[in-house]
């Protein structure tokens, strides 16, 4: 029961499936359980948020280290959660969308979440320029080559680049920095990247035989009681 | 309430760069808002627009979209401990239904296709490319090839396939450069987006 029914539901789901793509009735199957999926996902998220809760109320009736910073991930939490939910301070009130202008859920999301996740992400540029520095040390040809795809690449997309190569006439125009980036995205790298594309398709295709005839069950994790 | 918000947003980017000098109080503060906000933000967007937006709304004209409600329920179960095993059913149905999905998916667009659009056509009747093109489909048949074969690791890679395989990652150090590029020039307009923020919208120095 634990164990049997899982495998016997990913076997039977997984089949109708691929049987759907061939019988021409069966084709929006496939639509259908995306919107389960989507359903689902938001039982997901409940789940997440609840163990987001766990979590951090252990480390505070544990009192463990920066257990301060748990009490503000909370109240933001269910800040955003009891704002978003009843949609309090809404202008339109509870019929309008969540999302509306002005409103206090809304106004959170641009004045705080915009700028902490776009800081984020904008942090990583320090530690790209560091990672940098470390590959662009050409040490055998194969980071050669990386360091000077990566290096036309970069120039190509700046006005420096332009710059640099305008002096070359028109009918080797291939030996502009800007033209020889666009040659190395559209040929070589594209090359790299279609083999990559096929070896995860091939991946997938053997994985995804793999779960459907039960061969992978690590998803099921470990029976405990 | 506008003045106010740019403050906010300003001690918050200023909060997470002061992580470059090291991890301190101010960094740990944003993240913690940065954690609970977007938790937040995600369980309430969601409900609306997939439980309320497509359950609530069409479970009285398509009455199947109980099946997603209640596999969904049936996940929460994982917080009760001695029927947690019951949340596996849905858990199974998202791995089945996604590999189903999936694999007919890639097989068509990851394998199919992508192997259609690598062997191009030189020459012939009614075929008009450059030279340019030419050269470029060439180096995109090759080196789809000689990266599949760099792919293989079945048989070793010695003689001829080795020598292949070489090629192969040559072309995949391109790529890498390639992506390596790209992913700096994104990080580095987002740090250009930060800093406009700053020294434009908030200070008012750049006008």
């Amino acid at each position: 029961m634990k164990r049997q029914v899982p495998l016997l539901i990913t076997l039977f789901v997984g089949t109708l499936l691929i049987f759907s793509v061939f019988i021409p009735p069966m084709e929006n199957i496939g639509e259908n359980f995306t919107l389960f999926f989507d359903i689902i996902a938001v039982f997901a998220f409940f789940l997440g948020g609840g163990n987001l809760v766990r979590v951090h109320i252990s480390k505070l009736r544990r009192r463990k280290k920066d257990y301060g910073y748990s009490i503000i991930t909370l109240v933001g939490f269910f800040f955003m959660l009891i704002v978003g939910l009843f949609k309090i301070g809404n202008p339109g009130g509870i019929a309008a969308s969540v999302t509306a202008e002005g409103s206090i859920f809304q106004t959170t999301f641009t004045t705080v979440l915009i700028p902490l996740q776009s800081t984020m992400y904008a942090l990583l540029a320090f530690f790209v320029a560091s990672a940098s520095y470390r590959a662009f040390r050409a040490k055998n040809r194969e980071a050669t080559l990386l360091l000077v795809a990566a290096f036309i690449i970069l120039l190509g997309r700046t006005p420096f680049g332009m710059m640099l190569t305008s002096w070359v006439p028109d009918s080797f125009s291939v030996l502009q920095v800007p033209n020889l980036a666009i040659w190395i995205m559209n040929s070589p790298n594209l090359a790299g990247q279609r083999a990559i594309i096929i070896g995860i398709g091939l991946g997938v295709v053997s994985m995804s035989l793999r779960l459907i005839l039960g061969v992978e069950r690590t998803y099921l994790g470990e029976d405990r009681g | 309430m506008e003045h106010l918000g740019l403050w906010v947003a300003a001690f918050l980017t200023l909060g997470i760069y002061s992580f470059l000098y090291r991890d301190n109080p101010w960094y740990k503060l944003s993240e913690a808002i940065f954690i609970g906000i977007s938790a937040g933000y995600w369980v309430v967007t969601l409900f609306w627009d997939n439980f309320y937006g497509k359950f609530w709304v069409g479970h009285g004209e398509d009455p199947w979209l109980w099946v997603g409600a209640v596999l969904g329920f049936l996940m929460l179960l994982r917080l009760v401990p001695k029927i947690g095993w019951i949340s596996r059913w849905p858990l199974s149905f998202i791995v089945g239904a996604t590999a189903g999905l999936w694999m007919m998916n890639y097989f068509s667009s990851n394998i199919m296709l992508q192997v259609k659009d690598t062997i191009m056509p030189l020459f012939g009747s009614g075929y008009t490319a450059s030279a340019y093109d030419i050269v470029g489909n060439i180096v995109v048949a090759v080196g789809t090839f000689s990266g599949l074969v760099y792919f293989f690791f079945s048989k070793e890679h010695k003689g001829a396939f080795g020598a292949t395989a070489k090629v192969g990652i040559w072309f995949i150090m391109i790529t890498f450069g390639a992506s390596f590029g790209y992913t700096v020039m994104s990080r580095m307009s987002l740090l250009i987006g930060r800093m406009d923020f700053l020294f434009s919208d908030w200070l008012g120095l750049i006008k």
